[in-house]
C-alpha cells in the first residue's frame, strides 16, 4: 500500500473542497470496502482518502411526511435492512444490502459507495433503478440530480466530475399493489460477485393487470442496465407465461456480455432472461 | 457428532476416545505463533517481483533504482545465488533436480508461468519494499505459452526447456527435446482379449482444471543468517528437514548449518512441502545480516505456489453382461506445471486400484506448460485419474443395468490382489467400505423430487511411512513432555501422544507433545501421505516401549532384582518379585517417576523408525445432488463418506478428515479451476474468483468409520488424510447424470460448464 493522507470532512462543502484539492488522487471515503482494498492492492492510484461518513446528511435514513424514503449515501447496509418501514415498503433494498458483500463487509458497505464503485455487477444498483432512484451530488457547482440508469458509464466510471460526489439517495413513495425483488446468480450460496442479476418492479392494478414495470438486469452490459423492452411486455396485461416469456427474451435480447472468469457470454444471457423471468414473478407476489 | 457411527473401541483405554487436543487452548485463544506473527529484532521486510508474463526470456534484470531507494537494504536476483548443479535432492514426496528448484524458487534465463519470481527485495518495511519492486527495470523477450496439455506433447510445440528429454520407465530418453518429461506405462494381462471377451465396451474423453489446495494460511518465511555461519528459518512448512535439505544445497550449507524452527501451520495439504521463500529469505539475510520475513499475499500464493495437475484422461473399459470387467485401458497426460513433476505416476498406480481387472493397460504422461510447477495436494494425482475410471464405471453400470455398487462389491480387489504396477494387497477394507455404505441409513433411503440423483464411488490411496521420530522424558509428577518433528496439520500431536499414553497405561492428557526444529528431533519425514498418525504413532509406540524397559530397570535396581523379573503392566504399575518378608513389591509410574532423579537419574525414551510398509486406505461415498436446469447450479442435498481407517485413533479428526476431504473433493468437482486467458494470465487469483465451497455450500458430512486393523501397525493404524479427497467428483458426476441425464466430462461441473451441455446449441 502506498502512503495515503486521510481527512474528515465535517460538511458537504468541507468535503467538495477536499476532494477538487485532492484532484485525481482523491477519494471520498464512506465504509470503505472497495476503496481501501483498491489501495492496498495498488489497483487504483490513491493519495487521499476524504471521510464523508461522519457528514449528517450523508449518513442516515429518512422516510417523507409522503411517504418517500432519503438514505444518505454512506448509511451502511445493516442500518437499511434492519429499518422496519424499509423492510416493509422497500423489500427489494433488503434483497440487495443483505447480499452485498458478506455480513461483516454489510457493517461498513453502503448502497452509495456501491453505486459509486459503479461495477457492472454491483448488486445494490437493479434494485436503486427500478425504484426511480434518484441520485443527489454534490460538487464545486451545488448541487444536482441524477436518474440512477444513468449514472454509470461503464466498467467503474460515473458521471461524477471533480470535486463530485453522492450526498443521498431519494425513492418516491411505493404505490398501492407494487412490488419488487432482486435475484443474482452465483455459482455458490454465499460470497460471491454476480454473474448476473436482476432487479423487477410491478403495480398491478384490481383486475390484476400490470400498469407499470421496471425491469434492470446487471453484469451482462458495461453498467447496469434498465430493460425498457422487458417492461414493455408485460404493462397493460395481467401477467402470463407467454409476458413473462416475452420480458425475459427482451432481457436477453438487451444484453451484451463478456466471457470471463465469472461467466460466459452464453451463460449470461441465458441468466438474463431466467433472472428477469424469476424477479418479475417474484415482484408480482409481493404486489399481492 | 450425531451422524458419526464411529466404533468406539472397547480394546483400548486411550485409543478410540476423543481426548481435547493439546494444542486447543493456544489456538482459540490466539497464542499460537503462525510464522507471520514473528517479529525479531532488527528483522527486515521482504516482498518479491513476480512476471507479469507466462512465458519470456529474461534479456536483463537492473535493481539500481531500487537498491538506491531510501530503506532498501538487499536486492537479489537468480544470479546471486550460488551456481545450483545438476544434483537431485530429496524434496518431501519424491526428488527434483537442484537447478529446477533454484530456478522455480527465482527465474534465471527464462519465466515460465505468470508470477513467477525474478527479484526480490529486503526494506526497512514492505512498503518501501513495494515500492522496490516499481524500480527494478526486467526486459523480457516474450515467448509463446504453451498452455494445454495435449498441445504441449505435440511436436513443433514451444519447449519450455531446451534440455528436457521424455525419460522411458527403463531409463530411457527421447532423441528430441519435448515437453513430456516422462511416459510410464503398467500392464497386467492381455488387453486385446480382455477388450475381446467384453460384452460393453465404453470409452470416455475427460478433462480436469488445476485447483489449488487453498490453505487459508499464506506461505511465509523468516531467516537469520548468524555471523557464525549458521542459518536460522522459521516457516510454515510440512516438513521442517526438507526445508532444511532444500535451502542448504541453494547456499551451498552443510545441512548442519541450518536449523529449521516449523511454526503453527494454517493447512497445507501438500501444497508446503516445496520451499518458494526460505531460500529467498535466507539469502537476503545472507546478504544484510539481518533477519528478514517474507510472506505471499493471496495471489501470489494463486499464482506461484503449488496447485495439482490439469489433465487430459482417456479411459476405455469393457465389461460382461453380468458386470464382470474384463479390461482397461487409461490414458493419462497430466500436466506439471513449469517443471517435470506432476503426479502422474501415483495417478497411474491408484487409477484401477480398487478393482481386480484382470487385462490392463495404463499410460502416464508427465508434461510441463506453462502454469505454476505443480505440488502434492492431498492424495496427489489419484482425485484425477480415479475420477476418470470411477466415472466409466459408474456409466457401464448404468448401461448393463447394474447396481453401480454391487457392479463395485462384484470387482472389488482382496487380499491377495495384484495391481498392474505389481503391488499385492495384504489385508484391505475395499469390500467391508463397500458393504457398509450398501447398508448406510442413505444408500437405503429413497430419494424423491425433480431434478435430483444420487450418485456414488470408490476411493483407493497407498498411504505412506518412513522416517519418523518420537523423544519423551519422563517427569517427575509422572507427565510425558513429547518431542515431535511432525508439523501438526491435522491433530497428529494428540493423535501420536494418544499412542505413547495407550503404550504406557497413562492418559492422554499426562502427554505433552511439542512440536520442535530439526536441531531437536530425528530426522522426521514430511507430514503427507497419510502417514503422520501411522509412522508418528509407531515411533511413539517403540519410545514408549523404551521407557518401559528403562522402568523396569531403575525399579530393579530400586528393589536390587533382576530386571526380567520386574514387569511394566499395560495398567501402568511396575510389579517385581516379592520383598524379604514377602510382600509384593510394585509401583505405580507416577511413584517411580518421582524418584527416578534420586534414583539414578532421568528417563529419556527415544525411537526413530522408518517404516517402508503402509496400510492402504479404501473409501465408499454417497452423494445426493439436485440441479436448477434453468441456471446449472448443483446443491449437494445429502453426503455420506465411508471409509476404513483401520483404528480410528481419535475418531473426532478422522471424522474431520472424511469431511475436509469431501468439501474439497466437491470444490474440485464444482467449481473450482485455474481460469487462464490466451496469454497465460490467471485471472481468477483471488478466492473471490477462485471458488471454494463455503460453508453454506455444504450439507452435514455423514462419516461411517470402518476399522479392518492394519496388520502392520503395532495399533492398527492406516492414514486417513488422504482418500476422502478422491470419491466426490465422480460421485458427483453420477448424481447429475442422475438428475438431468447428462454426463459431464470436465471438472469443474460448473454451472457455466452444466448450462453449455444442456443448453440447445441455439440459446
Amino acid at each position: 500500500m502506498q502512503a495515503v493522507k486521510y481527512a474528515r470532512a465535517e460538511s458537504v462543502e468541507e468535503a467538495v473542497s477536499l476532494l477538487q484539492d485532492g484532484g485525481d488522487g482523491a477519494r471520498p471515503l464512506a465504509g470503505g470496502t472497495d476503496v481501501i482494498v483498491q489501495a492496498r492492492e495498488r489497483t487504483r492510484d490513491i493519495d487521499l482518502f476524504v471521510d464523508i461518513k461522519h457528514i449528517p446528511e450523508v449518513i442516515g435514513i429518512e422516510h417523507g411526511t409522503d411517504g418517500s424514503l432519503t438514505i444518505g449515501a454512506a448509511t451502511p447496509c445493516y442500518e437499511i435492512y434492519g429499518d422496519d418501514t424499509i423492510a416493509e415498503k422497500y423489500p427489494v433494498l433488503v434483497d440487495s444490502c443483505s447480499l452485498i458483500g458478506g455480513t461483516a463487509i454489510q457493517g461498513r458497505a453502503s448502497l452509495g459507495g456501491n453505486l459509486c464503485n459503479s461495477s457492472p455487477a454491483a448488486d445494490g444498483i437493479p434494485s436503486l433503478i427500478v425504484l426511480e432512484g434518484q441520485v443527489e451530488i454534490a460538487g464545486p457547482n451545488g448541487r444536482r440530480t441524477v436518474a440512477v440508469e444513468d449514472f454509470c458509464t461503464g466498467p467503474g466510471q460515473n458521471v461524477l466530475g471533480d470535486g463530485e460526489f453522492v450526498v443521498k439517495l431519494h425513492f418516491p413513495a411505493p404505490a398501492e399493489r407494487s412490488g419488487a425483488r432482486f435475484l443474482r446468480f452465483i455459482p455458490r450460496n454465499e460470497m460471491d460477485i454476480a454473474v448476473a442479476n436482476a432487479a423487477s418492479a410491478v403495480r398491478l392494478d384490481g383486475d390484476g393487470n400490470v400498469t407499470w414495470a421496471r425491469v434492470s438486469v446487471g453484469a451482462i452490459a458495461p453498467t447496469p442496465l434498465l430493460v425498457g423492452g422487458a417492461a414493455d411486455a408485460i404493462v397493460g396485461q395481467p401477467l402470463s407465461e407467454a409476458s413473462i416469456a416475452a420480458a425475459a427474451a427482451a432481457s436477453s435480447a438487451a444484453a451484451n456480455p463478456i466471457t470471463d472468469m465469472r461467466g460466459s457470454i452464453r451463460q449470461r444471457v441465458h441468466l438474463a432472461g431466467v433472472l428477469t423471468e424469476r424477479t418479475i414473478r417474484q415482484a408480482a407476489e409481493r404486489a399481492g | 457428532m450425531v451422524t458419526a457411527q464411529s466404533k468406539e473401541t472397547e480394546q483400548y483405554n486411550v485409543i478410540g476416545t476423543r481426548p481435547i487436543r493439546h494444542d486447543g487452548v493456544d489456538k482459540v485463544t490466539g497464542a499460537a505463533q503462525y510464522g507471520a506473527d514473528l517479529n525479531l529484532p532488527g528483522m527486515l521486510a521482504g516482498r518479491v517481483l513476480r512476471s507479469p508474463h507466462a512465458h519470456a526470456r529474461i534479456v536483463s534484470i537492473d535493481t539500481s533504482k531500487a537498491e538506491a531507494l531510501d530503506g532498501v537494504q538487499a536486492v537479489i536476483t537468480n544470479a546471486d545465488f550460488p551456481r545450483a548443479g545438476d544434483e537431485e535432492i530429496d524434496t518431501g514426496e519424491g526428488t527434483a533436480n537442484l537447478k529446477w528448484v533454484l530456478d522455480n524458487v527465482i527465474a534465471s534465463d527464462k519465466v515460465l508461468y505468470k508470477g513467477h519470481a525474478v527479484a526480490a527485495v529486503a526494506a526497512a518495511d514492505h512498503h518501501i519494499a513495494e515500492d522496490a519492486l516499481e524500480l527494478i527495470e526486467v526486459e523480457y523477450e516474450l515467448l509463446t505459452p504453451v498452455l494445454d496439455v495435449r498441445d504441449a506433447m505435440v511436436d513443433g510445440s514451444p519447449l519450455l526447456h531446451d534440455g528436457l528429454h521424455t525419460a522411458a520407465m527403463d531409463g530411457s530418453k527421447s532423441d528430441n527435446p519435448s515437453n513430456t518429461a516422462s511416459h510410464l506405462q503398467f500392464t497386467k494381462g492381455d488387453l486385446d482379449a480382455g477388450f475381446a471377451d467384453a460384452d460393453v465396451v465404453l470409452e470416455r474423453e475427460f478433462e480436469t482444471s488445476m485447483a489449488h489446495q487453498g490453505y487459508i494460511e499464506p506461505h511465509n518465511g523468516t531467516a537469520y543468517y548468524r555471523a557464525d555461519g549458521t542459518l536460522d528459518i522459521w516457516t510454515s512448512t510440512q516438513g521442517a528437514f526438507v526445508v532444511r535439505d532444500s535451502v542448504a544445497p541453494l547456499l551451498q550449507l552443510s545441512p548442519s548449518q541450518v536449523k529449521v524452527t516449523p511454526m503453527e501451520i494454517g493447512g497445507g495439504f501438500g501444497g508446503k512441502i516445496p520451499v518458494y521463500l526460505e531460500p529467498l529469505a535466507a539469502l537476503l539475510s545472507q546478504k544484510t545480516g539481518r533477519p528478514v520475513k517474507l510472506t505471499m499475499n493471496r495471489e501470489e500464493v494463486l499464482l506461484a505456489t503449488g496447485p495439482t495437475s490439469g489433465t487430459y484422461m482417456r479411459v476405455r473399459m469393457g465389461a460382461k453382461r453380468d458386470g464382470t470387467i474384463t479390461a482397461a485401458d487409461v490414458h493419462l497426460a497430466f500436466e506439471a506445471g513449469a517443471y517435470p513433476g506432476s503426479p502422474v505416476g501415483a495417478g497411474a498406480m491408484c487409477a484401477l486400484a480398487p478393482y481386480d481387472i484382470p487385462n490392463q493397460r495404463i499410460d502416464g504422461y508427465d508434461v510441463v506448460v506453462n502454469k505454476p510447477k505443480t505440488a502434492a495436494y492431498r492424495a496427489p494425482g489419484a482425485p484425477q485419474s480415479e475420477f476418470a475410471t470411477e466415472s466409466v464405471l459408474n456409466e457401464l453400470a448404468e448401461e448393463l443395468g447394474l447396481d453401480p455398487l454391487e457392479m463395485r462389491l462384484q470387482n472389488a480387489c482382496v487380499e491377495g490382489a495384484q495391481r498392474a504396477d505389481g503391488f499385492t494387497y495384504g489385508i484391505i477394507g475395499n469390500v467391508e467400505c463397500l458393504e457398509a455404505a450398501q447398508e448406510s441409513p442413505h444408500w437405503q433411503s429413497e430419494l424423491q423430487g425433480p431434478n435430483r440423483g444420487r450418485g456414488i464411488a470408490q476411493g483407493f490411496w497407498f498411504n505412506i511411512g518412513f522416517e519418523s521420530s518420537a523423544y519423551a522424558q519422563v517427569n517427575g509428577d509422572g507427565t510425558v513432555p513429547l518431542v515431535l518433528g511432525s508439523t501438526d496439520i491435522g491433530g497428529t500431536r494428540a493423535s501420536i501422544a494418544m499412542q505413547l499414553a495407550e503404550t504406557l497405561g497413562i492418559s492422554a492428557e499426562e502427554v505433552h507433545p511439542h512440536v520442535v526444529d530439526t536441531n531437536s528431533v530425528g530426522y522426521t519425514q514430511v507430514t503427507g501421505g497419510s502417514r503422520t498418525t501411522f509412522a508418528g504413532g509407531w515411533a511413539a509406540y517403540e519410545c514408549a516401549m523404551d521407557i518401559r524397559r528403562q522402568m523396569e530397570e531403575r525399579a530393579a535396581q530400586i528393589w536390587e532384582c533382576d530386571a526380567a523379573d520386574v514387569t511394566y503392566g499395560d495398567d501402568a504399575i511396575i510389579r517385581g518379585p516379592a520383598d524379604e518378608d514377602g510382600n509384593d513389591q510394585q509401583f505405580s509410574f507416577k511413584e517411580l517417576a518421582g524418584q527416578l532423579v534420586t534414583s539414578g537419574g532421568h528417563i529419556v525414551g527415544r525411537a526413530d523408525v522408518n517404516k517402508t510398509s503402509s496400510g492402504p486406505a479404501f473409501a465408499t461415498h454417497i452423494v445426493d445432488v439436485e440441479v436448477d436446469p434453468d441456471t446449472g447450479k448443483v446443491d449437494i442435498l445429502r453426503y455420506t463418506a465411508v471409509q476404513d481407517a483401520g483404528t480410528a485413533i481419535h475418531p473426532a479428526y478422522v471424522e474431520g478428515q472424511m469431511q475436509g476431504g469431501v468439501a474439497q473433493g466437491v470444490g474440485m468437482a464444482l467449481n473450482e479451476e485455474y481460469y487462464y486467458d490466451e496469454s497465460g494470465d490467471l485471472k481468477n487469483a483471488s478466492l473471490l474468483d477462485y471458488r471454494m465451497p463455503t460453508a453454506l455450500d455444504l450439507p452435514m458430512i455423514e462419516t461411517n468409520i470402518v476399522e479392518v486393523p492394519n496388520p502392520g501397525h503395532p495399533y492398527g493404524v492406516r492414514g486417513v488424510g488422504e482418500v476422502p479427497i478422491i470419491p466426490p467428483a465422480p460421485a458427483v458426476r453420477a448424481a447429475i447424470a442422475n438428475a438431468i441425464g447428462v454426463h459431464m466430462n470436465e471438472l469443474p461441473m460448473s454451472p457455466r460448464a452444466i448450462l453449455d451441455a444442456t443448453l440447445p446449441s441455439g440459446d
